[in-house]
C-alpha cells in the first residue's frame, strides 16, 4: 500500500475501504461479479415435490393438480438406455401458453427429476440428462393455460444409475 | 478459479438457443463409496438464466439429474452481443455464476 502514501489522507482511506469491500465480494462469489437480480435462490426449490414417491404426490406438491394425457407433448427418450447414469431426455410441446415443464421417472426413489419454469417468450422445449435407477416409465408433464398435460414413454435400463 | 459453468448462446432467426454444461458431482444420496458409507446428497437445486434483467429460464433440479448436468432451451428476444447471466445454487449453499455474450 506504499503507492498511496503521497495521496491526501481521506483519499487513501476511501481507496482502502473500496479495496476491502471488493475483496469481501470476491471471496464470497469467486472471481465473477454477482448482480443481485440474477441470483438463483434456494427458496424457489420445492423440497416436498422432490421428496414425493409417486407421480400424483409430486404433481400435487408442485402444481396442486393432476395431469391428463395429451398428444401435443413430444417426449424424446431412448428406448433402451445402456447407462442409467446418463439418459438424454428432451421434451417439447405445441400446447399454448406453456408456463412449466416437469420430468418424472416413476421407478426412481424420488419420482420428480426436474421442473422447469418457462416464462413468456421462452420456447416450450427443454433437453437434459437424467439418472435412472432401473427400467421405468418416464413422464413429461407440461403446464399449459393453467392446466396439466402429460405424456409418457418406457425406457429400458440395462445398467442402473444409482450405483451399488 | 475456473468457472464451473460453460454456456453457449447462439442467435438463429428470432430465437436464441442456449446450451449449458455445469461441472457438479450431483450426488444422489443413494450411492455408497468404497468403504460402504453413503455419499450424502449434493446436487444443484436451482439454475437460472437471465437476459436483459429478466429471467428467461429456471431449472429446479433434484438429485436424479446426471453428473455434470447439461441443459438446452431457447428463448425469443436475444441479440448478438447481449449478456446472458447463468447462476446456480446447490443444496449445500454452494453457488456460481457467469456472464456470457450471445453469439
Amino acid at each position: 500500500m506504499t503507492e498511496f502514501s503521497h495521496a491526501p489522507n481521506t483519499t487513501r482511506r476511501t481507496i482502502l475501504k473500496g479495496a476491502v469491500a471488493g475483496g469481501l465480494v470476491g471471496m464470497g462469489f469467486g472471481s465473477f461479479p454477482f448482480p443481485a437480480f440474477a441470483a438463483a435462490d434456494v427458496k424457489q426449490w420445492p423440497g416436498d415435490a422432490f421428496k414425493a414417491k409417486s407421480e400424483a404426490d409430486a404433481l400435487k406438491a408442485l402444481y396442486g393438480k393432476t395431469a391428463e394425457a395429451s398428444d401435443k407433448i413430444s417426449l424424446d427418450a431412448p428406448e433402451i438406455a445402456e447407462n442409467g447414469a446418463v439418459v438424454p431426455i428432451a421434451v417439447t410441446s405445441s400446447l399454448p401458453k406453456v408456463t412449466g415443464i416437469a420430468v418424472l421417472v416413476l421407478n426412481n426413489p424420488n419420482v420428480l427429476a426436474a421442473a422447469y419454469t418457462i416464462p413468456e417468450g421462452t420456447e416450450a422445449a427443454v433437453s437434459n440428462r437424467l439418472k435412472m435407477a432401473k427400467t421405468s416409465k418416464v413422464v413429461a408433464v407440461v403446464e399449459s393455460n393453467g392446466k396439466l398435460y402429460s405424456a409418457s414413454k418406457d425406457v429400458k435400463v440395462t445398467v442402473g444409475g444409482c450405483g451399488g | 478459479m475456473a468457472s464451473t459453468i460453460r454456456v453457449k448462446a447462439v442467435v438463429g432467426g428470432d430465437k436464441t438457443t442456449v446450451q449449458s454444461l455445469i461441472r457438479h458431482p450431483m450426488d444422489s444420496g443413494f450411492v455408497k463409496d468404497r468403504s460402504g458409507k453413503l455419499i450424502p446428497a449434493h446436487h444443484i437445486e436451482v439454475l437460472q438464466f437471465d437476459h436483459g434483467g429478466k429471467t428467461v429460464f429456471t431449472a429446479l433440479w433434484g438429485p436424479a439429474i446426471s453428473k455434470d448436468p447439461y441443459v438446452k432451451f431457447s428463448f425469443k428476444g436475444g441479440k448478438k452481443g447481449d449478456d446472458i447471466t447463468v447462476s446456480w445454487v446447490d443444496n449445500k449453499g454452494e453457488k456460481d455464476s457467469l456472464v456470457a455474450k450471445i453469439q
